[in-house]
């Protein structure tokens, strides 16, 4: 008889089991470990210049090559790291956040309100986006900047445009979800029971709904690293010289033949940030999952 | 060597007692280069050495399809209403001015049959009109003939202010009389030295009367033939997909002998400069990609594929860093960079000084540009004659810090020089383009080693590049305290360009930042040399005057000059192409030919 | 339920399209820029000339009032005219329309056609080598922007291997199986790319959908009865499963009419995301105007669509 183990324990013993869910952390942790103290350990700064070293290749001295400047990459790849990853996580949860609430009060409320939150859905699908964050700069940029100080109005004003812009498939997917739960058999169990409307969504429906909602997840940490460097040619993202990740891939596209580590080394690092996060999401779910015996 | 040793040698060269060769020699010993030297001879009326430019096929058509990659495709085909190069050079397939202007910036005839001189009485002495003789025998697409009726036609056209063209600019303080059918007269308001404007170049291409004149006025952006033009030139119309597609076939009837070479014509647009440049260059799928502004090093490395060549033009496009006169920070009557604040440090000569030598101009060039943008002294780049040999440039950090010291401004705990609490940061904005970008980033970290701190700042190009009143981020607002762009005079002669500098041009809120003076700089000097340039008749006199112009403008530093841009194009390794930097670059695409 | 439900939809959806086109056209009002900016810096055009331009197009008159305008033409079925080319707008519409639903047509279908099998098979042996594969396949996928993706193909094919052609031709010469040869290895790359960008995630949904409705109660209760593993995935799992991937096919299909910006310009494929970049950057309300309209309109379809694929997918479902 073994001594009785608590939900955290269980899911803990079952994510450990989960080979690639423990690569993907160590991944991840070895990633955000990098861009929060490799400015400290590496000595080249990200903005010095150096001709002579313009599209050097990876060396000693530049272990990711330089781009036509002669910047290091390698201390670039660091200090846009951290900006890539923080955008990349805060406008996930955002965009996973806002569509998950949506898409719960709908497909759990139904009728006019179900038509209601659908209109707004359908509205944000349709807008142009490229005239509408050009409006958005122009209305709001200098006001924020002044509000929060200049980097961190950018983030903010970054990482809410890509979250509000973003939500909206992952809303019709909890909803639809929720409808397909909703008649199920241990939902009408749970129903007859007497729990209440919010318990039976919170407790019996959305779990079963997070399959989808991590994919959605993983998904979205890509496209925001991706979509803020979009924004920063539209002049709403950091400033030109700031190289994030996305930037770094743009800037180094065309040298492709000329210095391929520009652009590849940003590629992998964005490639295997979604693949930690998604091994790490996967095994998150099934550590939870009572049902799963793994 | 004065003026009146100039003129002397001149006119030797004229009654034949001095060769050509002799007056460039003698021009060269006094360290005037020989294509400036020819400059001022074809200035004053000695004719220019044939250009270069030969045309070697014998007979018309056989050439096959020429295949032409814009990025920008036109969107409508009538040059009245041309907003952009893009659908200059789309119309420029089809329709003809009478004369356009070669790299040289010699005058070329097109559907004139001379180019009007004082000395074949062409352009009276008072400089109040000029006559045009027209080609005899030129047919429009549909066989109707070009006479002075249809000249005549444009300029009511263009001329009425209903019709909204774009060209009028060119034909407002003028009016063209027909003389005879064949004979055309266009009469100035005032004296005009720079007469070859109206009916010439890129502005100046001729549509025909029988089919628009039911559409002059209000009802001109009605015309079915803004997408389906009838012109003189070598190619007619087939097909025009706006934004997208235009496809025209040989005219065998041009009035031009053995011309076009081609038998068909296409031109594709849509995607980027970069991806052209090597459907041209590396993979060879086109013949011709244009305006390719691309980083040297990759189109550099496109070309080694050996599938085509770079071609580089002379432009008269400067690339400049402008300061701002005016506070960009004070608001006054709800307006910022007021003309009536003063900026607090950049009106100071020694920071001005020391931010002109702090723009490394040789590593912009070296490590963005290569060879399709030059570092330059002088704001008047082109023509040749009026390239000033009186400035020079220099990058020197120390000699910049050293000018700091002297002027008082002191280093701050941030490392930021400052005098009267005013602190040398400065807010540097340009359009959003990459080779910009870094542009600036060089100049930041270079004046960070000068104690003036640089914050960057980049707006799409869509909105610096637009008159919106109510945007902030406008290039005429100016609203920072430094901003980067190309500009350049479109005619060979630069002097209605540089009103630009004229103090009552000073683009503020109550001429709804229309003026042309975005710097708000103010010169006295420059204002009176500017008016009397305006009416000066005898070139060597204008051309010293505008020498002296810019010459104001550098070495106050009203604004730094960068780079001398050149056009940058891409053609296929046979292809023999015409271009000029005063032109579009279809301007004489009936030239165009393949080599065997 | 489903004619009364289909019935009140639709008549929201008048509205509710009512509302989006007055928030859409105020955007695009209200966004700066201005079609003829590049007159702006050209010395030779005098500003009155721009004024009058401007007023010829009747962008001096108050907002509420163009939008009238446009309302107005619009229910006599007029798209108004563009500013940049003067052309009717359902005219620019129409010569775009043909090769924006074959390429974005063909590459939907591909991306459904290899990640719904692909996502099935994955799930059904979760962590086997076939699902790692799959798997790594979607992340790179996801994780590279088109841009990038198209890139490596123009590279690879035309560059280096001189096999395809990255510039994509309107008008292809030749006729009968030529044409056709010539119109396919044109659309190779373009169709790759975007089925790769809309197939991918695909992938990853139906695999974890799957899986979710693997593990659930009816599913187990279904094997114990002793029906069929096979029937089990195909009748329960599946027509479950697939509810997501409905939703997300649905938010997919009006792309297809839109157009994918990105890989239009990197093949210069001549679609409607050309178009309509294009139109942006003139700020060619007329144009932008008409192709977000239609857009939404598909958008409203589609996801009225999905709604009532619900409920034949899993009949249990009751929309209220």
């Amino acid at each position: 008889m073994s001594r009785p183990t608590t939900l955290g324990q269980d899911a803990w013993r079952r994510f450990r089991r989960h080979r690639l869910a423990v690569v993907g952390l160590v991944v991840l942790a070895v990633i955000v470990a990098m861009v929060v103290l490799g400015s400290f350990l590496w000595p080249i700064p990200m903005s010095a210049i150096d001709y002579a070293a313009s599209l050097s290749p990876p060396s000693f001295a530049h272990p990711f090559g330089t781009d036509d400047l002669g910047h290091d990459l390698l201390a670039r790849m660091i200090f846009g790291g951290r900006i890539s990853l923080a955008v990349g996580l805060a406008a996930m949860l955002i965009a996973v956040g806002f569509g998950v609430l949506v898409g719960a009060v709908a497909g759990s409320a139904g009728g006019r309100v179900d038509t209601a939150l659908m209109w707004v859905t359908d509205l944000f699908l349709a807008l142009p986006q490229l005239p509408l964050l050009l409006l958005i700069i122009y209305l709001f940029r200098d006001t924020l900047q002044r509000m929060l100080g200049e980097q961190g109005g950018i983030f903010l004003i970054v990482v809410v445009v890509i979250g509000a812009l973003r939500w909206m498939s992952i809303a019709r997917l909890v909803r639809a979800q929720i409808f397909s739960l909703r008649e199920k058999e241990f939902v009408e169990a749970a129903r007859a029971l007497g729990a209440s409307r919010l318990r039976e969504v919170v407790r019996h429906i959305l779990p079963n709904t997070l399959g989808p909602i991590i994919v959605a997840a993983t998904i979205e940490v890509a496209n925001a690293i991706i979509a803020e460097s979009t924004l920063s040619f539209l002049g709403l993202g950091f400033p030109p010289d700031i190289p994030t990740w996305g930037r770094l891939l743009y800037d180094g596209q065309n040298y492709l033949d000329l210095a391929p580590q520009w652009a590849l080394f940003p590629g992998l690092a964005i490639f295997l940030t979604v693949l930690a996060i998604s091994f790490l999401g996967d095994g998150l779910r099934d550590a939870f999952d009572p049902r799963r015996v793994l | 060597m004065n003026e009146s040793d100039l003129r002397r040698l001149i006119s030797n060269v004229k009654r034949g007692r001095l060769s050509r060769r002799g007056f460039i020699q003698r021009m060269a010993a006094v360290g005037i280069a020989a294509p400036f030297a020819n400059q001022i001879l074809s200035l004053s009326g000695v004719a220019m050495a044939a250009t270069p430019f030969t045309y070697k096929p014998t007979k018309r058509g056989g050439g096959g399809t020429l295949k032409l990659l814009w990025w920008q495709a036109p969107t409508l085909l009538n040059p009245h209403f041309a907003t952009g190069t893009k659908d200059q050079d789309g119309s420029r397939i089809f329709y003809e001015p009478l004369a356009g202007w070669d790299a040289e910036g010699n005058l070329v005839p097109q559907l004139a049959a001379e180019i009007p001189s004082l000395e074949n009485g062409g352009v009276a002495k008072d400089g109040k009109s000029v006559t045009w003789k027209l080609k005899k025998g030129v047919k429009w697409h549909d066989g109707q003939p070009f006479t002075a009726d249809d000249v005549v036609f444009n300029w009511e056209y263009a001329s009425n202010p209903a019709t909204a063209a774009v060209t009028s600019g060119s034909y407002t303080y003028n009016k063209a009389i027909k003389v005879d059918d064949y004979t055309v007269r266009v009469e100035f308001n005032r004296p005009t030295p720079f007469w070859a404007d109206p009916f010439v170049g890129a502005l100046g291409m001729l549509i025909p009367k029988h089919i628009f004149a039911p559409f002059i006025g209000a009802k001109a952006h009605a015309a079915p033939a803004n997408l389906k033009p009838v012109g003189t030139g070598p190619f007619k119309f087939k097909d025009f997909r706006p934004g997208e597609y235009v496809s025209a076939v040989i005219n065998t009837d041009y009035h031009e002998p053995n011309k076009p070479y081609f038998d068909a014509l296409e031109m594709k647009g849509g995607g980027d400069a970069t991806s052209a440049a090597r459907a041209v260059l590396e993979t060879g799928e086109y013949d011709y990609a244009w305006n390719l502004q691309v980083e040297w090093r990759i189109l550099q490395q496109f070309e080694k594929a050996g599938k085509g060549a770079i071609q580089l033009v002379s432009s008269a496009n400067v690339e400049h860093i402008q300061l701002n006169n005016t506070d960009p920070n004070k608001v006054v009557d709800g307006e910022r960079s007021s003309i009536k604040t003063k900026h607090p440090t950049l009106t100071d000569p020694a920071v001005r000084k020391a931010l002109s030598l702090l723009i490394d101009k040789k590593a912009v060039q070296d490590y963005i540009y290569g060879p399709e943008a030059v570092a330059t002294p002088n704001y008047i780049n082109a023509p040749p004659r009026d390239y000033s040999k009186n400035t020079h440039w220099e990058f020197n950090v120390a000699k910049a810090n050293e000018i700091l010291d002297k002027a008082g401004y002191k280093k701050g705990s941030d490392g930021i020089r400052a005098k009267d609490g005013h602190k040398l940061k400065y807010v540097f904005q340009t359009s959003i383009n990459g080779p910009r970008q870094k542009n600036q980033e060089i100049v930041k970290q270079a004046c960070a080693k000068a104690g003036i701190a640089i914050d960057i700042k980049a707006i799409p190009a869509t909105v610096f590049f637009s008159s919106d009143l109510g945007n902030p981020d406008t290039y005429p607002k100016f609203y920072a305290d430094l901003q980067m762009y190309t500009t350049g005079s479109n005619v060979p002669d630069p002097w209605q360009w540089m009103k630009s500098f004229v103090s009552t041009e000073a683009a503020q809120k109550s001429n709804n930042w229309e003026g042309r003076n975005i710097t708000r700089w103010n010169n006295a000097e420059y204002d009176k040399i500017y008016a009397e340039a305006g009416a000066e008749m005898d070139p060597i006199k204008h051309t010293a005057m505008l020498i002296k112009l810019n010459d104001l403008v550098v070495d106050n530093v009203a604004v730094i000059p960068e780079l001398h841009r050149q056009n940058v194009s891409a053609t296929a390794k046979n292809l023999v192409v015409h271009l000029s930097g005063w032109e579009d670059d279809m301007w004489d695409v009936a030239s165009w030919y393949r080599n065997a | 339920m489903s004619r009364a439900y289909l019935l009140r939809r639709t008549l929201i959806a008048i509205p509710s399209l009512l509302g989006i086109s007055i928030i859409i056209f105020s955007i695009l009002a209200a966004a700066p820029g201005d079609p003829f900016g590049q007159l702006v810096t050209n010395p030779n055009v005098p500003p009155a000339v721009i004024a009058k331009l401007r007023a010829s197009l009747g962008l001096n008159q108050p907002i509420w009032l163009r939008y009238i305008h446009w309302l107005v033409a619009m229910l006599h079925g007029e798209w108004g005219f563009s500013f940049a080319s003067r052309m009717d707008v359902a005219t620019l519409i129409m010569q775009r329309l043909s090769v924006t639903i074959a390429v974005l047509g063909s590459a939907e279908i591909l991306a459904i056609l290899i990640a719904v099998p692909v996502g099935i098979l994955a799930a059904v042996r979760p962590y086997s080598l076939f699902d790692q594969i799959a798997s790594t396949a979607a992340y790179i996928g996801v994780a590279m922007p088109t841009f990038f993706t198209g890139l490596l193909l123009i590279f690879l094919f035309s560059v280096r291997l001189h096999l395809l052609p990255f510039v994509f031709q309107d008008h292809v010469a030749g006729t009968g199986l030529v044409w056709l040869g010539a119109e396919i290895k044109q659309s190779i790359m373009p169709v790759a790319v975007l089925a790769l960008f809309q197939g991918a995630p695909l992938v990853r949904f139906v695999r974890s959908s799957m899986l979710d409705v693997i593990r659930l109660d009816y599913v187990t209760t279904a094997r114990a009865k002793g029906i069929g593993r096979r029937r089990v995935i195909l009748r329960h799992v599946v027509r479950n499963g697939l509810i997501p991937v409905v939703t997300l096919v649905a938010l997919q299909l009006p792309g297809v009419f839109g157009g994918a910006i990105i890989t239009e310009q990197i093949f210069r494929v001549p679609g409607m995301g050309s178009l309509l970049i294009s139109a942006l950057l003139d700020n060619d309300t007329p144009v932008i105007m008409a192709i977000t309209f239609v857009f939404a309109i598909l958008v409203i379809i589609f996801n009225l669509i999905a709604d009532l694929l619900y409920g034949w997918l899993d009949p249990r479902i009751n929309l209220r």
